[in-house]
């Protein structure tokens, strides 16, 4: 019952959050930054490229040669059982087998030598020095994980913004003397010869997307990085989220190469792995305007050297600069504690293949989701955050000085939430210096500030205007999206008090149900959210809570509907979604013809000027969107087409999707709640 | 001369022979072979063990009275009395390796409380109808404090710790008996019955288990029903090479009196000096000889056990049965929960011809395992093979007495420069494997030179017999050590498991073994364990293979550190043993090889042998003891 449900977590509030957000949270403890550009800009590159590059390694373990690692691997009993199995499936000889599984080691193994890597650190120099005005990482993470590789094998896990941040993963390692990791980076990348081969002998490995039900390629692939990391020759490096994060969101984790470098511990071959988030945050985003297109529908180029080359006019900008943090690394053993019983694991001849057990899947999921929010927790926050999702929220533009007062304002209300800022000099210089860096995506006109409408070329449709409207404002969200985690549980909980006042538990709950696709939202910790949003609300003076009641104050209402007009664009989105899905949706409707469909649906209704709401002709919300209805079971798949139940299937006893989507449509856009 | 070279044959047999045996075992002079059957009181006591305990062994340590180690006032230490092959010996490396492994110094003592406090040990409550009934037997008996506080401990660290600091036990026997035979054990039983009196099964005494530590919680009159005047070899069947033995013999007494016959069982625990045959039993014990000879389990033929329902025993000798389940397996491993084990028929051998000691040196600890792992797999393990690691290759090195001679010193000194600088062994990375070899001369040398064959390919050189034989010299005086550490703040315990090997070859320089993964884990989680509980010096975790089998291996652990700086040494290291037998059974290592159960691992059982497993022992226990008069509450 939601009341009781209120009381409950009013009960052990005080308590529980505060406890929680010290834990999760270590903003008391930030470590602080140092430029490691400074140091280039005043030595020579040649020099440091050249340098002796001589790191700690894991207990003392000697190197071991590319070659030498094929051969492990090709010889280990795990893959030959699985080349018995695989010949005896399909009849061909195990040699043949065994040769495939050799074609795909060569296709997949990397070639780390050291010349390679002190060219990309004397390139990189050169391009990083013109590109960004600091690169800044925090020493003291660097000095953790220093440790933590001699200790146990160390798995390195950055978000994933840009190309950009595996050659800045290696370049910051090879700069600290750390041992260099072996990146897992996907197959695309193969597609321009010389990079992938460049990319190869840095330390790169590839995977194909998807290999879906091949046997044997799984048992190459995980038996490749499990060799490297039992053996700790390398610190291994993946992105958690799968692929580059389009929208500046952090992604849901995908799991499979985690469970790889996870059971090794849980087989005993090794005493503990060192899991270390790393957070990579951009100023400014090379691939910017690029994701926005990408998210509209234009595909997007297909990796190319020589489009890798037109790139070079990038070269001639400037993209602030970049903060990593390398978070404290997690370990594994210490996570698994009274989750998983590793004895479990013991009735089973360890080099045979096993669907990892549900204990397990679990507790891999559980830590895949707290590592990406540890990467949220220590992602620097730039001004230009703030001030992208208050322009977003005034399309029409506002006054500069109007424009400054509120991102001070925002600013109070995110350090009280324990963002992480970086805030250079005073507000009005750091606006003003935002603006400048910004200059292709807002304007200062007179005294206005408003988002930038790319300029067209000539006479234009109705539909292109929009078009490059929707490229600025997809552009602008990618920057409010990187401060979404730290508002978004009290945002949930603002919408959720908005629309039905007496059952705010059960709101927000179905909200953060249905968002989950869209945000890292830990498995099962909906109650912990619901009290974190409310210690927040709480803490910051704009709730209060009488008994079981949630109550706004008076001086609540800029900050709850700041919340409101935060998430509003996503409430749009799924709303739109739903509509099409009841209104306009054939039966039989395929995944493909699903985005395309929605997309000219969602045109429709901004030319008829019904919608102002840009952000739902994004491709990621649209496919979130159907994965969360999907997921709720309002809509389902039948041989790949989708059978809407949204008017039939009630999702919870109180709760129908669609009176949620209706109610939502008809007072979630009330514009006297918008500021 | 042939007559000649026979008698130098069979001199040089009895030489070897008498070297086993006074390597470590207790020279006796008086006895005469027991081999006739005998009744009941018939004869006087001739074992090793007197009613008395104490006025031969230590109260509150290992072994006996008159040996022990110490450190001479020059600071070198000694190993006292006349009856081990270190007796007498000044081991002058020992200082050093002791001071520099545990941060402690000769300077720093712990000494012991020197006496029993007799007050301070909890009256006897006694149940005194069982008592006038007992006396009509004549059977005797005693309820002197001495004798309790004697049975109420094995020799688990806490045991020890506690007797030294003269710590107060919450629970002793209120008395103790000794029956002289089976009948003597089927008048107490049903006495005991009778008058509802809690009985515990003592032998040796050697339990690391806390298998013979009263339960605090008991009310009854506990009895402690000790073994050691049952001793006598009953009959020896030559034709079935078998004996008939009484179970309370002890190991040492066991082998001497075989070998006046020309035989012997070829069972050697590390405790066999002082454990009983009953013990053996009733803990499923396992001999360093076991490739050879078998384990408990493979050399019982025939058991005579007395329990509260009455005498549980076989009709016949045959060597193997289809009778249903066999139930020697109940009482093999029941721990003195279900009855005492009065009488073994057991399987005998003659005596060896021949018998060598050998080592193997090899470079790492992982090359060391594959070796064995080749060796089982082959099926020609020698009758003991055991691989220690580089702690305890040092541990053993440091044992060394002085030598006397400059031209071993000089030997030592050039085996030490070939294989450290011309193989380039690492002498913080090499192990050594400990081999003997049994059987006929010819065979043996056949059989050693497969094994060094074998040793070759994994990058093992042959270290000699010296080095084999102080190998095993560590495992039969390394209870004495403890008690040195004591005397310096230093708690040490030993705790094994066996795992399977689960191995993975790629070449010499790589191998996996789930063997080699517990090893590291076990040892990695102590020390990370001792750090977090506040141990201030770095603890010593040292670890042998000692057993080698077709699936599997047994692993022995060594535990010890420097506890100056801890208020409650004993807890502490509870809690790290606690934490490494978790990472042991994790790492798909069993709850016990050999040790048994006891009350210190009872809480794994069900995890152990599963919920139904423990139901099905105790509906066992259920009906054969139902009003539990052995009480010890070991096990279930």
């Amino acid at each position: 019952h939601p009341h009781q449900a209120t009381q409950m977590s009013n009960y052990c509030l005080n308590i529980l959050v505060f406890v929680t957000l010290q834990q999760r949270d270590p903003m008391l403890k930030r470590d602080c930054f140092e430029d490691i550009l400074e140091e280039r800009r005043n030595s020579s590159d040649l020099k440091y490229a050249l340098r002796c590059y001589a790191p700690v390694l894991y207990k003392g373990v000697t190197p071991c040669k590319a070659n030498m690692l094929k051969n492990i691997v090709l010889q280990s009993d795990q893959l030959h059982y699985v080349i018995n199995q695989v010949s005896q499936e399909s009849g061909e000889a195990p040699d043949i087998i065994q040769e495939e599984a050799s074609v795909i080691l060569e296709e997949m193994a990397h070639r780390l030598q050291i010349s390679t890597v002190r060219c990309f650190a004397f390139a990189l120099s050169k391009a990083f020095k013109t590109l960004f005005q600091h690169v800044c990482v925090n020493e003291e993470g660097i000095q953790r994980l220093q440790q933590a590789i001699q200790e146990h094998p160390v798995v390195l896990l950055p978000s994933h913004r840009s190309y950009m941040d595996f050659l800045l993963m290696s370049y910051i390692l090879y700069t600290y003397d750390l041992a260099l990791p072996v990146i897992a980076a996907g197959m695309d990348f193969m597609g321009m010869k010389f990079v992938g081969e460049m990319l190869r002998m840095s330390g790169a490995f590839f995977i194909r997307r998807s290999f879906g039900g091949d046997k044997l390629y799984w048992a190459v692939f995980s038996e490749y990085v499990k060799t490297m990391l039992r053996n700790g020759f390398a610190p291994i490096e993946f992105f958690l989220e799968g692929t580059r994060s389009r929208t500046c969101k952090s992604l849901t984790p995908k799991l499979g190469l985690l469970n790889i470098v996870i059971e090794p511990f849980f087989k005993g071959e090794v005493f503990d792995v060192n899991l270390v988030p790393v957070s990579i945050s951009y100023e400014r985003i090379l691939e910017e305007s690029l994701y926005a297109r990408e998210l509209l529908g234009v595909p997007k180029p297909k990796e190319s050297t020589s489009g890798l080359l037109k790139a070079r006019r990038i070269l001639s900008e400037d993209y602030g600069s970049i903060h990593v943090y390398f978070g404290q690394p997690v370990s594994v053993r210490s996570l698994a504690q009274g989750k998983v019983n590793r004895s479990t694991y013991n009735l089973f001849p360890r080099h045979i293949p096993r669907k990892p057990m549900e204990e397990t899947q679990s507790f891999v999921n559980d830590t895949a989701y707290r590592i990406v929010r540890l990467q949220e927790d220590n992602m620097v926050l730039k001004p230009w955050v703030l001030m992208a999702s208050l322009l977003l929220q005034n399309l029409e533009g506002l006054e500069l000085s109007v424009l400054t007062e509120q991102t001070v304002w925002l600013r109070g209300l995110a350090l009280s939430y324990a963002a992480f800022l970086d805030w250079p000099a005073p507000t009005a210089k750091v606006v003003s210096s935002s603006l400048a860096l910004h200059r292709g995506l807002a304007c200062v006109s007179g005294d206005r500030v408003s988002l930038v409408v790319g300029e067209p070329l000539g006479p234009v449709t109705p539909e292109e205007a929009l078009f490059n409207r929707a490229v600025s404002v997809l552009s602008c969200a990618s920057y409010r999206n990187q401060v979404l985690h730290v508002f978004l549980r009290p945002a949930m909980l603002a919408v959720a008090m908005l629309h039905l006042s007496d059952e705010v538990y059960n709101c927000f709950s179905f909200l953060w149900d249905m968002f989950s696709n869209d945000f890292i939202l830990c498995p099962g910790d909906t109650v912990q959210d619901f009290e974190e949003a409310c210690y927040l609300l709480v803490k910051t003076g704009a709730v209060q809570m009488p008994q079981q009641d949630i109550v706004m104050t008076d001086i609540g209402q800029p900050t709850l509907s700041f919340f409101n007009g935060l998430l509003e664009p996503f409430l749009q989105g799924y709303q739109v979604v739903c509509r099409y899905l009841c209104e306009e949706a054939s039966e039989g409707l395929t995944e493909k013809q699903y985005i395309p469909a929605v997309r000219s649906f969602a045109v429709k209704l901004i030319l008829a000027g019904n919608l102002r709401c840009y952000e739902v002709l994004s491709s990621d919300m649209q496919k979130n969107a159907l994965a969360a209805l999907l997921r709720m079971d309002a809509v389902r798949k039948v041989k790949n087409r989708m059978i809407s139940h949204i008017n039939q299937t009630p999702i919870s006893p109180s709760l129908s999707l669609v009176a949620v989507a209706e109610d939502l449509y008809r007072d979630g856009l009330t514009p006297s709640y918008i500021r | 001369m042939a007559s000649d070279s026979n008698s130098s044959e069979s001199q040089r047999i009895a030489q070897q022979r008498l070297r086993i045996i006074a390597g470590h075992l207790q020279k006796h002079k008086d006895d005469d072979s027991g081999t006739i059957a005998t009744e009941c009181k018939a004869e006087a006591n001739k074992g090793t063990v007197p009613r008395k305990r104490q006025e031969i062994m230590k109260w509150n340590g290992w072994g006996y009275s008159d040996s022990k180690f110490l450190f001479n006032k020059k600071g070198q230490a000694e190993f006292t009395g006349k009856r081990y092959r270190l007796s007498g010996m000044v081991l002058p490396s020992l200082q050093d390796w002791f001071e520099n492994t545990f941060g402690a110094s000769v300077n720093h003592k712990s000494p012991a409380t020197p006496a029993l406090n007799a007050s301070a040990v909890p009256p006897a409550s006694l149940n005194e109808a069982f008592v006038e009934d007992l006396k009509a037997t004549g059977i005797p008996f005693s309820h002197e404090a001495e004798d309790r506080v004697f049975r109420a401990h094995g020799h688990c660290l806490h045991e020890i710790f506690a007797l030294r600091e003269g710590k107060k036990f919450e629970r002793v026997p209120d008395m103790v008996v000794w029956p002289n035979c089976h009948n003597d054990v089927v008048k107490i039983v049903e006495l005991a019955c009778k008058h509802n009196v809690c009985l515990i099964p003592y032998g040796g005494g050697t339990s690391v288990t806390s298998a013979l530590e009263c339960p605090p919680e008991e009310t009854r009159c506990i009895v402690s029903l000790d073994t050691s005047q049952m001793n006598r070899i009953l009959w020896i069947d030559e034709k079935n090479l078998v004996a008939h033995v009484e179970a309370g013999i002890i190991g040492q007494d066991l082998e001497r009196l075989l070998n006046e016959s020309g035989y012997c069982t070829g069972h050697e625990p590390d405790s066999m000096e002082f454990s009983s045959l009953g013990g053996w039993v009733a803990t499923r014990a396992s001999g360093m000889k076991k490739n050879v000879y078998g384990n408990i389990e493979d050399l019982v033929i025939h058991l005579k056990v007395v329990t509260p329902r009455g005498v549980i025993e076989k009709s016949c000798q045959g060597p193997r049965m289809s009778t249903g389940p066999d139930i020697h397996h109940f009482i093999l491993g029941s721990e003195g929960t279900l009855g005492v084990v009065t009488e073994v028929t057991m399987k005998i051998r003659p005596i060896p011809e021949y018998q060598k000691y050998g080592s193997v040196v090899f470079p790492n600890f992982e090359a060391g395992v594959a070796c064995l792992r080749e060796v089982a797999k082959q099926r020609c393990a020698p009758a003991s093979i055991r691989l220690m690691d580089n702690e305890q290759f040092q541990f053993g090195h440091a044992l060394k007495p002085q030598v006397s001679s400059i031209f071993t010193n000089f030997v030592e000194g050039l085996k030490k420069f070939y294989i450290t600088k011309f193989k380039g062994f690492d002498p913080h990375q090499l192990v050594v494997a400990t081999l003997l070899f049994e059987g006929d001369r010819e065979r043996v040398l056949q059989h050693e030179k497969q094994v060094y064959d074998i040793a070759a390919t994994f990058g093992g050189l042959a270290a000699g017999e010296d080095n084999g034989q102080r190998g095993y010299i560590l495992t039969f005086v390394i209870a004495y050590l403890r008690d040195l550490g004591m005397d310096y703040y230093v708690v040490a315990e030993s705790f094994e498991t066996s795992v399977p090997w689960d191995s993975l070859c790629f070449s010499l320089l790589l191998s996996f073994f789930r063997v080699l993964d517990l090893c590291r884990n076990v040892k990695e989680r102590i020390n990370r364990e001792c750090k977090e509980r506040g141990v201030q010096f770095q603890p010593l975790t040292s670890c042998r293979v000692t057993q080698t089998y077709d699936a599997g291996a047994c692993v022995y652990f060594y535990f010890a550190f420097n506890y100056r700086g801890l208020a409650d040494p004993v807890h502490t290291y509870e809690r790290v043993e606690h934490a490494a037998r978790e990472e042991i059974l994790a790492n798909g290592g069993s709850l016990s090889h050999h040790h048994g159960v006891g009350k210190l691992r009872k809480e794994w059982m069900k995890e152990s042998i599963s919920s139904l497993g423990v139901g099905m022992l105790q509906s066992v226990k259920d009906y054969v003891d139902p009003d539990n008069i052995f009480g010890n509450r070991n096990l279930l």
